[in-house]
């Protein structure tokens, strides 16, 4: 009997799954050979830990589902400590802290801005390749090709042709999403597609240049309201080497990709931005950049020319500040958007499943 | 309080993963626990990994011969989340304010070292599960995580028939085995 075989013999004798007359030979010959009956307990014992480690597993993931449904169904409510009550609470807990990193962050400004009017600023390189696809003829081809197919769901009239490409991503479940600005670039008529390839329109409803993010609203009678966000959007710095990942379209289909966050700053020190070791192409511009927990650190835009590998995301707190900026400006609804990931404890496979409902292909039509 | 044959049959079902079970004890608790862990210092995140440990303490213990309910599960799961907030502030060395009190908890030391070393034997297995590489994860989980049979297995990682996924499966676990005890008998 090889080593195979034995091991299977001794799980099936442990599970209670072996005859009658199998078992006694089976006892038989494990009180005769002590290395057996020892490979038995251990087995045993490892066995042991497996089954509890699966049904512990299997527990987690009820919990889990059981957390979203009653969140989705309104029969529990994740309360937050809003207004001073947090703040107050916050300062006893960290006034130490906040009074050193005050003083600090002074000598700092003051240094700072000393430096800045010596060192004053140079004209950004253009060695950056932003991140939107250019839509090829070959592609066009087989976007014909879909069109055909999808004839009834397309809505992008017959002439215009889609030119450029990019990604995109829900904010607010009302269909609020945001893109890189860049993608946008000229564009007269702008629809984003999901998954099953519908195509929705969408409207611009405000450029920043210099985070490079648009935020777009879906407006569109087809558009269904969607469920809550999977995940959140961390204020929070990002740590050197985080694993990240990101979802995108660089082709007709939605790509993964993943990496680390190989500097906090972007391409000549721009503290908008991120520097990630991803590989993200033509396309990918616009897509969110996860972390390990599910929550959006940054949208990715650009990647350097003369390097590969070199990518950069522009920070998601810029996409607070957006939110901020035009909160009593023009927005016709209120967007909120949080911090808290419903995917936080799940393996990563199951977070892309939840995530990639909400990654949508952005196309511009430019004529 | 004496406990009704109805907390008794949801406290068993809790121990066989039971879906309804699961969710009325969640949605019959969850905001006391919320409120409790947001009013001592903790955020919503913390309400949620205290909640969902108290409810595996309550799995554990359902599925436990030994251990018998003497309170209601509502007393039980306060008490349980009590503690292991107040442990985790003390870890934390944040300031510990005077912990609002509630008329009923019960004595849950010894039920959580139990847990406890379970938990690190849980953590074990999962770094070792991280350890061996694909596809042999993904290959053990199928099998006795989400139990799967080995014909199911062979289709879905492509292998040409049942053998050869039980050949590799057996691999598979051959390594995890070294490594689960490597760390194991260290702990």
């Amino acid at each position: 009997m090889d080593q195979l075989q034995l091991s299977e013999m001794v799980e099936k004798y442990l599970r209670g799954e072996l005859s009658g007359a199998e078992k006694v030979a089976f006892e038989e010959m494990r009180m005769n050979d002590p290395e057996l009956d020892q490979m038995v307990v251990e087995y045993h014992a490892f066995l042991d830990q497996i089954e509890n480690y699966g049904a512990i597993r299997r527990f987690k993931s009820t919990l889990y589902d059981t957390h979203q449904t009653l969140q989705e169904d309104g029969l529990i409510k994740e309360l937050r400590i809003r207004g001073s009550a947090r703040i107050v609470k916050l300062w006893s807990r960290y006034r130490r802290v906040v009074t050193v990193a005050a003083s600090i962050a002074g000598i700092t400004a003051l240094f700072i801005s000393g430096m800045i009017t010596v060192f004053s600023p140079k004209t950004p390189l253009r060695d950056i390749e932003e991140l939107r696809r250019k839509v090829s003829s070959l592609e066009k081809q087989s976007s014909t090709q879909r069109v055909e197919l999808n004839k009834f769901k397309n809505k992008i009239e017959p002439g215009a042709s889609v030119k450029f490409g990019g990604t995109g991503f829900i904010i607010d479940p009302q269909g609020y999403m945001v893109t890189s600005a860049h993608v946008l670039k000229d564009a007269k008529k702008v629809y984003v597609q999901n998954q099953d390839g519908e195509d929705f329109l969408a409207e611009i409803i405000h450029l920043d240049a210099s985070s490079d993010i648009a935020l777009l609203k879906i407006n569109d009678l087809d558009f269904k309201a969607i469920k809550q966000l999977p995940y959140g959007f961390t204020k929070t710095p990002t740590d050197l080497s985080a694993p990240v990942y990101t979802l995108g379209y660089p082709k007709d289909e939605i790509v993964y990709n993943e990496g680390y966050l190989s500097a906090k700053s972007g391409l000549d020190g721009d503290t908008l931005s991120y520097q990630l070791a991803i590989s993200a192409n033509p396309g990918n511009s616009g897509g969110p950049v996860l972390n390990k927990n599910g929550e959006v650190i940054g949208i990715l835009n650009a990647r350097q020319a003369s390097a590969s590998g070199v990518v950069f995301a522009t920070k998601s707190k810029n996409i607070y500040r957006l939110l901020e900026s035009i909160k009593d400006a023009k927005s016709p609804q209120h967007i909120s958007i949080h911090n808290a990931s419903s995917i936080k404890n799940v393996d990563r496979m199951q977070q892309v499943k939840k995530v990639q409902d909400y990654v949508y292909m952005v196309k511009i039509v430019l004529n | 309080m004496s406990i009704t044959d109805q907390e008794k049959a949801v406290f068993k079902a809790i121990g066989g993963n039971d879906k309804d079970a699961i969710e009325s004890v969640y949605k019959d608790n969850f905001s006391l626990i919320q409120h409790f862990v947001l009013y001592n210092n903790g955020n919503e995140d913390d309400a949620r990994d205290v909640f969902q440990e108290a409810m595996i303490v309550l799995y554990e213990k359902s599925k436990s011969p030994d251990f018998v309910l003497t309170c209601q599960i509502k007393t039980y799961l306060y008490s349980v989340c009590r503690r292991l907030w107040l442990k985790k502030l003390q870890q934390n060395r944040r300031i510990e304010s005077q912990v609002e009190n509630f008329d009923q908890i019960v004595p849950v030391e010894d039920d959580l070292e139990e847990h406890e070393k379970l938990n690190r034997q849980y953590l074990i297995m999962k770094t070792s599960m991280g350890k061996i590489g694909e596809p042999c994860k993904s290959l053990i989980e199928a099998f006795y995580v989400h139990h799967k049979n080995m014909h199911e297995i062979a289709e879905f990682f492509g292998y040409t028939n049942a053998d050869n996924a039980k050949n590799q499966k057996y691999k598979c676990l051959v390594r995890l085995k070294k490594l689960f005890f490597a760390q194991y008998k260290n702990a």
